[in-house]
């Protein structure tokens, strides 16, 4: 879902790109009419040649055309058919857990007494959303400026080596990430997270339990979020990259022909230029941190609470990693319940993918694409 | 606000490959001087030593001197962005910033160089600049619209405000008309003589045409053959140049038997 959206975005971009080519056609046109009387001969010759290249293209081209038309045709009906089949799925399945209303609580014990599923799956919800933006935060920052060393500063061998690191943390598997942070990380991060909690407790997201310290060993929220943003730096500084180097070299030249410095004609020509693949990459990320199971699973102490505490343990739980923890050993109405968050997780990441949309298209006449 | 340019002995580099060579050239303040020659001989890649943007090309180099109002541009300590704030660019495609509207364009030059302008000098500005872009009366009425909708006539006039609103003392012109339809070449081409009597002006041309129009002054640069550096064949008055040049190559180019 949110790969097809960055994708489109993509290739929006690409539109714009051909649309300012159309435009300068269109120029060349106008001054091509001056020129027009002169040479009819010249065209009916083209249009010969013209026609002797479409007959002798008609027999294999024809078919070839077709064929991929319909090949072309098919695949769209079916990413549509396969999207509608997961959302049929998701809704049929969650059905029964939904229409149990309070009861679901007696026959699923991560279900808090007297609560029905829309009510338990709240926190979760919280704690999804609450990881996954933090995890943004973080990374968004690092992955622009990665990128940006790689397509403006590095020099070019360096950056092609560098730009194949950061792909490769792509390839690490997430419970290898689950690890690295529960043995790895996490005792690094006990400190910081003391310091934290001593000097700057008083912000909601800092406190510390009631004896007023961090967690430890600290497999709590922060740390989850920490090892997401780990996780999805790639995607973003890839995709990143890749809007920066498609700076139009007319944009930068015109910002340092104007006494620009370099760091000055990044943010006149390249950042705004690449400000919708910016929220694209950021979207793709966001998407892979939300759903995001295994390093979770591994990394964070579970709670089933609406709390902003991330230094503190057994506080939160994301969706997906709550599926992973119970659906082994769950009843039937257990499975629907689960899934039911499932489908919670499923409209909120639509949510994300529209939202990033329209904030791409607020401000189309200035984007580049005209 | 205008300067006399003068480049000694100038041997321009991409790598090692020496691409214009031995260039010495004088320019008068207040004056349009016209380089023409064939593609490839190094006359664009001279403009661009002008205000040091060749050197922006990685491995791009140059020796020798330019020197306007006696500081030698490429003397060591001299700021690169420093030189390009005094030395104005238009270039061959309209490239306004497309993520501006048509007043910050113009503006952007001026917020590089300071920050805090205030809000009825910063549209005084602007009207300045356009109108001497003669472009004022055409996006009076839509200056929070994006330079990217205008024609391709009016956006290379926006990029020539933008050059002014900082006040060089040199406007560079690399092929200013040459994306550009009759009408709108006559329109910048009317600027030009305009601009002349606050600017130097220096502008590559393809339009010989246009040369003997618009320049007081022109220089004819000519590459022997292909892999050899381009050379500036000889500089004169432009009358001077398209009736009795002094050399006979720079005839056979501007009479048409070039090649």
């Amino acid at each position: 879902m949110l790969e097809n959206g960055a994708l489109e975005n993509g290739l929006e971009n690409g539109d714009g790109l051909e649309n300012g080519d159309a435009s300068e056609n269109g120029d060349a046109s106008e001054n091509g009419d001056a020129s027009e009387n002169g040479d009819a001969s010249t065209r009916r010759a083209a249009v010969a040649v013209a026609d002797r290249l479409a007959v002798t293209g008609r027999r294999s081209g024809r078919g070839l055309d077709r064929g991929f038309r319909y090949l072309a045709v098919t695949s769209g009906v079916l990413i549509v058919m396969v999207l509608a089949a997961v959302a049929i799925f998701l809704v049929v399945q969650a059905w029964p857990a939904l229409r149990a209303g309070r009861s679901v609580s007696d026959e699923v014990g991560w279900i808090p007494d007297g609560s029905s599923v829309l009510e338990a799956v709240g926190p979760l919800v919280f704690g999804t959303v609450l990881a996954a933006l933090v995890a943004l935060a973080v990374a968004v920052p690092v992955a622009i400026g990665i990128a940006l060393f790689i397509s403006h500063y590095a020099p070019r061998r360096l950056a092609s080596a560098l730009g194949y690191l950061v792909d490769l943390l792509a390839a690490i598997p997430s419970v290898v990430y689950g690890l690295w942070g529960v043995m790895v990380l996490a005792p690094l991060l006990h400190p910081v997270f003391s310091w934290l909690v001593r000097w700057l407790g008083w912000i909601p997201l800092f406190a510390g339990d009631s004896a007023g310290n961090a967690s430890n060993p600290p497999r709590v929220l922060m740390t989850a979020s920490l090892v997401l943003a780990v996780m999805i730096l790639p995607i973003i500084t890839a995709v990143c990259r890749e809007v920066f180097l498609t700076t139009p070299t007319l944009h930068e030249e015109a910002a340092l022909a104007l006494g620009a410095t370099r760091w000055e004609m990044i943010r006149m020509a390249v950042l705004p230029y690449g400000r919708s693949g910016i929220v694209s990459a950021s979207m793709l990320g966001l998407g892979r941190a939300l759903g995001e199971t295994m390093a979770v699973l591994m990394v964070l102490s579970p709670g089933m609470l609406y709390s902003l505490k991330m230094l503190v343990g057994s506080q939160q739980q994301t969706i997906a990693a709550n599926i992973a923890a119970k659906f082994n050993d769950a009843s039937p109405m257990g499975h629907s319940a689960l899934i039911a968050t499932g489908l919670a997780l499923f409209v909120i990441t639509m949510m994300v993918n529209m939202a990033a949309r329209a904030i791409v298209a607020r401000r189309k006449d200035f984007s580049g694409a005209n | 606000m205008s300067q006399r340019i003068e480049a000694k002995d100038l041997n321009i580099y991409y790598g090692s490959f020496l691409a214009v060579a031995g260039v010495t050239m004088s320019i008068e303040p207040r004056s349009v001087t016209a380089l023409i020659g064939p593609s490839g001989c190094g006359k664009s890649t001279f403009l661009r030593t002008l205000n040091r943007m060749h050197e922006v090309i990685p491995g791009a180099r140059v020796e020798g001197t330019v020197d306007i109002d006696g500081v030698d541009l490429y003397a060591p300590g001299v700021d690169p962005v420093a030189v390009r704030r005094q030395v104005g660019m238009v270039f061959q495609r309209p490239n306004p910033f497309p993520t501006m509207s048509i007043a910050e364009n113009v503006l952007a030059g001026v917020r590089l160089n300071n920050r805090r302008i205030n809000k009825s000098d910063a549209a005084d500005l602007v009207e300045q600049s356009l109108r001497a872009a003669n472009l004022w009366n055409e996006v009076k009425d839509r200056l929070d619209r994006p330079g990217s909708g205008l024609s391709g006539g009016q956006q290379q006039r926006l990029c020539i405000a933008r050059a002014v609103a900082v006040r060089p003392r040199v406007l560079l012109m690399d092929e200013p008309c040459s994306a550009l339809d009759p009408i709108s070449t006559l329109a910048i081409e009317d600027l030009v003589a305009e601009l002349k009597s606050s600017y130097t002006i220096i502008i590559v041309t393809h339009n010989m045409q246009q040369a003997a129009r618009v320049s007081d002054r022109t220089g004819f640069f000519n590459l022997e053959e292909a892999g050899q550096p381009g050379r500036l064949v000889e500089i004169d008055d432009t009358a001077t140049i398209f009736s009795t040049p002094g050399k006979q190559a720079t005839e056979d180019y501007i009479s048409g038997r070039f090649g």
